[in-house]
């Protein structure tokens, strides 16, 4: 691990632990003295734990099998919607801070300390995932490591900066409409959005059921593929959660572009893209050989469908603290919410019928294409505080519309990746959409992607 | 006072939440916003007998 560390992959923290070359407790000291140094910067992080992560650090270096864990001694954070034992889970909030603290860790925390991994702390995120901002009016803007006057992107703001910062090397959040993707493709790093169904959601704070996923932020693929394995596998408390064994894909990452069908998503996902997205595309594409263009059916009704279904669960779940509570929400947030609360339900119900006719005809593409690949934002990351932008020429409210192409993929819960393009002054993701169930195609990509040094996660300077 | 206007009060009595005269501007846009979302949603024709997404199994 060359430096300071903070650029030190997982894999080569965990193999120098394993090995006995360096131990847990160093590398989890030396991260927690970078987050006391950065995070002020960054307002990545909401709480650091840092007497159990040391705790935790001792009992890895302890392990009699410590040569055999995966995530041997590897820090991570995880978005504040996460049940970390002993804390509240404020999801953003200001509202839940009065609950009661968690009792126990979600289950994708014991499952990556069960490989060997070291929470260090839980991070900022927007109100209650309804974002794609990085902004918080309670706990103030997560800032992008690359210029600190701009957005992380949302709502997993913290888990982009932190990753992207070189605070950890690991982080988690959740992505209902992009807010795994967007933070990704803001910060310049990787993201996995799994399956719908792949990860428990188990003991986390949700936004809309019928659209959450969690997963992991990286600054390389190989990580995300080792935080993945870690976290897959059935779990009972989370009714979503497929009845699948673990699919590991850390060792299938090697296998290159061979027998890969890719095609370049189009109409839809080029309209309102701002040049750089264009460019990351177009660079994407040229590395894949994907020449064909295909046209993901209705992908804007999509869009608006997912829309719908976001406002109105969302609306649903909060009902009651809009009743009791609505001073203490963010304004935004709250309005939002009320509004999504008055939409009628013949409305909603159209959109779920629409959503399974849409996963059909998408699926059908997954027939003559391994992978498709698209833009993840249109624009990088925006000022912190700008409120429109433009696309296609025509003003738009920003906070809306940064997801207008991670919206219509997450609808219907296809694993992607988010690669980042490191162009310059800011870098830019990109998505690897796969069909359900094949997150080690889209893995794969990334990791080919990052040997042809056409992704990679830039280093702030 | 647009039909709109009537609606956000009369959802708002109806659901019981409060709405100040601050909040009506931003409430009003979006669901001005989702309601065009929703109608391009429903004005898509699909069989009296395509299935919602999601399925409840007893």
């Amino acid at each position: 691990m060359a430096g300071d560390g903070a650029w030190a992959s997982a894999a080569e923290i965990a193999k120098a632990v394993a090995s006995g070359r360096t131990s847990a407790a160093t590398v989890v000291d030396a991260t927690l003295a970078r987050i006391d140094a950065r995070n002020p910067a960054l307002n990545a992080f909401t709480a650091v734990t840092a007497e159990r992560a040391r705790e935790r650090a001792c009992a890895v270096d302890a392990a009699p099998d410590k040569a055999k864990l995966p995530l041997a001694g590897v820090p991570f954070a995880v978005k504040n919607l996460f049940d970390i034992a002993g804390l509240a889970t404020a999801a953003g909030s200001k509202i839940n801070r009065a609950h009661p603290p968690a009792s126990r860790d979600a289950p994708l925390i014991e499952r990556l300390e069960a490989a060997g991994a070291v929470l260090v702390g839980a991070l900022n995120m927007g109100e209650y995932a309804y974002d794609f901002t990085g902004e918080n009016v309670h706990d103030g803007p997560s800032r992008n490591p690359h210029d600190l006057s701009r957005m992380t992107g949302g709502s997993s703001g913290g888990s982009g900066g932190a990753v992207a910062g070189g605070l950890v090397p690991l982080a988690l959040g959740s992505d209902t409409n992009g807010s795994i993707r967007v933070p990704s493709s803001f910060c310049g790093i990787f993201g996995l959005k799994p399956t719908y169904g792949r990860l428990t959601r188990a003991r986390t704070f949700p936004f809309v059921t019928s659209l959450d996923h969690l997963g992991p932020f990286a600054r390389n693929a190989r990580d995300l593929a080792l935080g993945y394995d870690a976290m897959q596998g059935p779990d009972p408390d989370d009714p979503v959660c497929a009845q699948k064994a673990a699919e590991p894909v850390a060792g299938l990452l090697g296998r290159g572009l061979d027998g890969l069908r890719i095609a370049v998503a189009g109409g839809y996902f080029r309209q309102g893209a701002f040049p750089e997205a264009l460019e990351a595309v177009r660079r994407v594409a040229k590395a894949l050989d994907a020449r064909d263009e295909v046209e993901i059916p209705e992908a804007a009704r999509a869009r608006a469908a997912a829309y719908v279904v976001t406002a109105t669960e969302g609306a649903a779940l909060h009902l009651e603290r809009l009743r009791k509570h609505a001073h203490d929400f963010d304004p935004a947030v709250r309005d939002r919410l009320i509004a999504g609360a008055m939409v009628p339900a013949a409305l909603v119900a159209k959109a779920q019928v629409f959503r399974r006719w849409y996963r059909a005809r998408v699926l059908d593409l997954f027939a003559r294409y391994d992978a498709i690949i698209a833009p993840a934002t249109p624009c990088t990351a925006p000022r912190i505080g700008q409120q429109t932008f433009l696309l296609d020429g025509v003003e738009m409210p920003l906070r809306p519309n940064v997801g207008i192409y991670t919206q219509p993929i997450s609808f219907i819960g296809l694993p992607v990746a988010a690669v980042p393009v490191p162009l310059e002054p800011l870098p830019i993701g990109v998505q690897i959409v796969a069909a359900p169930w094949r997150e080690d195609i889209v893995l794969r990509v990334a990791h080919t992607l990052e040997q042809m040094n056409v992704a990679a996660a830039p280093r702030p300077l | 006072m647009s039909s709109l206007d009537q609606f956000i009060a009369s959802a708002a009595a109806a659901l019981g939440l409060p709405l100040e005269e601050a909040w009506k501007p931003a409430v009003k846009a979006n669901l001005d916003v989702t309601l065009r979302h929703a109608a391009t949603v429903a004005e898509f024709n699909l069989p009296d007998d395509a299935e919602p997404a999601p399925v409840f199994k007893a």
